[in-house]
Parts: structure tokens; C-alpha cells; sequence
């Protein structure tokens, strides 16, 4: 190695600043590029294959089903009839039995989780007024921990049954679903969270709180919209 | 480098092939260097997980080797680790997209194991101590070396935690139905005693090495 030089002050340094800019610069306008050239080409695919793994969690999430219909929130909160193509709606997903009946919602919600944003599916079952699914769509929670969230049988077991009953003009959730701590759970309408994944135990919790205080009323209010075999009867 | 040096490095210098062995084999990043640990013990718990795992590090590992190269007499000294993580991070992301294309569920499966990759000290070790020294071609050669020098590791790792904790291979039952898995394989526990059986046959032969 030769010996380490030493700046002496005045233009060099400036040299020195410009050459480290124009590098971190150029380095960085080629990386984006490449980056925007791969989420562009990879777009289209990832899109259609999410869409895919959503079918597939609808069925996950609402048990006994055969048969799934998408539907779409209007601004003026009205469910109609969707092909689900525009991913900015709300949308929500009906699954039906053999015979078209309608055996519940899945409804997608997401919030900040403790890494990033997560994505979740629940499944509402308007007879019973229950949640009595969950599946996590997207997360990047931490392994061993914070992603015990997608396998706790314990945790998930909270999904079996967790209320939402509503008040009797239909118009909120009596109880809104909250996160307890591990070992207090008393009450259908709590989710007991995970010793070692509290944050993202709770996050799932008040996602699932803050979803279901919306959308569940609407969707019992119009719930007979809902039942109906859906549109594609190749689904 | 001066011309003295280049000389030396010259006369010194190991073909590719020696090149591309010293990675796979005598210097492996896991069983000889031992660096890597966090994807290694964590996504080695399927053959297939370990497979992905190693090819995405191999070809982030090769391409930022190349890239690292050919401007390492354009980076200033003193942003260059700024500048390795930023290359590094760009094919990362690559990556990243690229997996999401091929599989949804083994996108899940990797999780964040996949981002972790840009702090992977076996990429970033390659960038400073052999990319920024040498050609092109050679690093392109080390990164090959190195990268299937932990595919080999992640593999082996893999393929004999999914045979005991699971009866299979590649998702193909291998034994009868009257296995009786050892769940603790694919447990992060099973990591443990995996890595630490094969550093022991590793070490042994290293050991019989030295002394004939």
C-alpha cells in the first residue's frame, strides 16, 4: 500500500468534495434507474400473482367455502358487484357455499405494523356476527419474533369466534375489537396478544378494530346485497 | 496501486480456477470463515429456502463485485462504503422484485431475510477486501466462488434439516410414512446442531489436511 496522503487544504479539499459528489451522485442516479427498469418489468407479474395469492387467502380466511364474488365500497357506502380490477377501491370478497349461500366477507385491512406496513384478510360471518378468519397478506415483521403473528396457533386461535356483534340499529360494533395482553383475554371481542411479538400482536388487534368499527356495519346493513351467486360462474 | 505492486500481484496471482475454489471450498464463507450466520441458521430450514436464499445472495454478491470493480478507480476512498451499500441495496431491491415475480409464497417464505441481505457482511467483506483491489474479471470470478461457496453451505444445511424435520427433499418424501420427523431440525435449534455437525466434519478433514 502506498503511504495514506495528506489533503492540504484549499482547492484540494474542494476537488476532493466535488469528486466524492459527482460519485455518490452518478452512483446513485444509475441505481435508481436500474431499480425503476426492474419494478416496471417485475410489475405486471407481481400484480397478477398477489391477486392469485388473494383468491387464495379468501378461502383461507372464510371456512367452507367453494365459490368466491367481489364486491366494491361506492363513495356514497353502497356494496356493488366489482371485477376487482381497480385495486384504489375497497374492496371486499363473498364466499359461497354449494348452494350460493352466502357463508361470509373477507375483508382486507392493513396499518402500521412494527417493520413496515402490514397487510391482513379477516373473514366476517354475518350470521354469526363473528370474525372467523385471519390470514397476513404482507409483512416484514421481524423473523422469530414480531412474525409469530402468522403462526402462533395461539394467537390465531383468536379468529375462531372473535365478536363484533352489533348495536341494534345496526349502525356500530357494541364492542370494538381490542388488543390484550397474553393471559387476560376475557371478554369475544378481545384479541390476546404474544409474549415476544407484542407490538405486531398488537397492531393486528387495533387493524382489525379500526376495520371492523367501518365497514362491518355497512356490510350488515346491505348484507342481502351480498347474497347473490357472484357474476363469474367460473369462480 | 503502484507498478512494483502490480508486478508482484502479477507473478502471485492464482488462476480463475484457484480463483472461483478458494470460495467454494478453502475459504468458504461459512464453514471456513464462518460469516454469514444470520441467513444461514435462519433460512436453512428447507432445501428449497436455502437454494433461493443462496442464489439471491450469489447474484447480488457477483453483480456488485462486478459493478464495485469497474469503478473502484472512480469512488473516493472516503464514501466508499457509502457507495458499496448503495450498489449492494440496488440489487438487493432487484432482487427482492424479481423473487416477488417468480413466487409469491417463497417471497413469504424468505420474508425479510431478503432485504437483511444488503447488510450481509459476506457481500460487503468481498467489496472491500477483493472488488475494490482487483478486475473486473476477477471479481466477477471471486463473487462466483464465493456465492456458490454459500449456496453449497445453505444447502447443505438445508437439505439436512428438511430430510429430519420433515421426510423429504425439495418437498419429496423420501421416507416411509413411518418416519417419525425430528421437529426440532427445523426449529432454530436444528440450525445450531446442523452447522455446528457439518464446521465439525469441516474442521476434521481440515485437520487431517494439515497433518499428512
Amino acid at each position: 500500500m502506498s503511504e495514506p496522503k495528506t489533503i492540504s487544504p484549499g482547492t484540494q479539499t474542494n476537488d476532493g468534495s466535488k469528486k466524492m459528489l459527482v460519485a455518490m451522485v452518478g452512483i446513485g442516479v444509475v441505481c435508481a434507474l436500474l431499480i425503476v427498469f426492474t419494478y416496471e418489468g417485475t410489475f405486471g407479474r407481481i400484480e397478477m400473482l398477489k391477486a392469485e395469492a388473494l383468491e387464495q387467502a379468501v378461502f383461507k380466511v372464510l371456512p367452507g367455502i367453494t365459490k368466491t364474488g367481489i364486491f366494491e365500497l361506492t363513495p356514497d357506502g353502497k356494496f356493488i358487484s366489482s371485477d376487482g380490477k381497480d385495486r384504489t377501491k375497497t374492496l371486499v370478497y363473498a364466499g359461497y357455499d354449494d348452494q350460493n349461500t352466502l357463508k361470509g366477507i373477507a375483508i382486507e385491512a392493513s396499518g402500521q405494523g412494527y417493520a413496515d406496513i402490514l397487510k391482513i384478510l379477516y373473514g366476517y360471518d354475518p350470521a354469526s356476527q363473528t370474525i372467523v378468519g385471519f390470514y397476513v397478506l404482507e409483512s416484514k415483521e421481524t423473523p422469530g419474533l414480531g412474525d409469530k403473528i402468522e403462526k402462533d396457533e395461539n394467537f390465531l386461535f383468536n379468529f375462531k369466534g372473535l365478536s363484533v356483534a352489533l348495536s341494534e340499529d345496526f349502525k356500530t360494533v357494541i364492542n370494538k375489537v381490542v388488543p390484550v395482553k397474553f393471559g387476560t383475554k376475557e371478554n369475544p371481542w378481545e384479541v390476546e396478544g404474544i409474549t415476544g411479538a407484542t407490538i405486531s400482536s398488537r397492531a393486528i388487534g387495533n387493524i382489525i378494530g379500526e376495520s371492523s368499527a367501518t365497514i362491518i356495519p355497512l356490510i350488515y346493513q346491505q348484507k342481502e346485497s351480498f347474497e347473490f351467486a357472484p357474476n363469474d360462474p367460473t369462480k | 496501486m503502484s507498478t512494483e505492486l502490480k508486478n508482484i500481484a502479477l507473478k502471485d496471482a492464482p488462476s480463475s480456477t484457484d480463483e472461483f475454489i478458494k470460495g467454494l471450498w478453502r475459504e468458504n464463507p461459512v464453514f471456513v470463515q464462518v460469516i454469514g450466520m444470520c441467513p444461514t441458521l435462519a433460512v436453512s430450514n428447507s432445501a428449497k429456502n436455502a437454494l433461493a436464499m443462496g442464489l439471491a445472495t450469489a447474484f447480488v454478491l457477483v453483480m456488485s463485485n462486478v459493478l464495485i470493480s469497474s469503478l473502484r478507480n472512480f469512488i473516493p476512498k472516503q464514501v466508499r462504503i457509502a457507495t458499496y451499500i448503495l450498489i449492494i441495496a440496488t440489487f438487493v431491491t432487484m432482487v427482492d422484485y424479481s423473487i416477488q415475480a417468480i413466487s409469491v409464497d417463497l417471497h413469504k417464505n424468505l420474508g425479510a431475510f431478503i432485504s437483511l441481505i444488503v447488510v450481509n457482511c459476506i457481500i460487503l467483506s468481498r467489496a472491500e477486501a477483493f472488488a475494490s483491489k482487483n478486475t473486473v474479471g476477477k471479481s466477477a470470478i471471486d463473487g462466483l466462488g464465493m456465492g456458490f461457496g454459500f449456496v453449497f453451505a445453505l444447502f447443505c444445511l438445508g437439505s439436512v434439516r428438511e430430510i429430519l424435520g420433515n421426510g423429504s427433499l425439495f418437498g419429496f418424501m423420501i421416507f416411509p410414512e413411518s418416519f417419525q420427523e425430528w421437529i426440532v431440525m427445523i426449529l432454530p435449534a436444528g440450525g445450531f446442531f446442523t452447522l455446528a455437525f457439518w464446521l465439525l466434519i469441516f474442521n476434521h478433514y481440515k485437520l487431517k489436511k494439515a497433518k499428512s
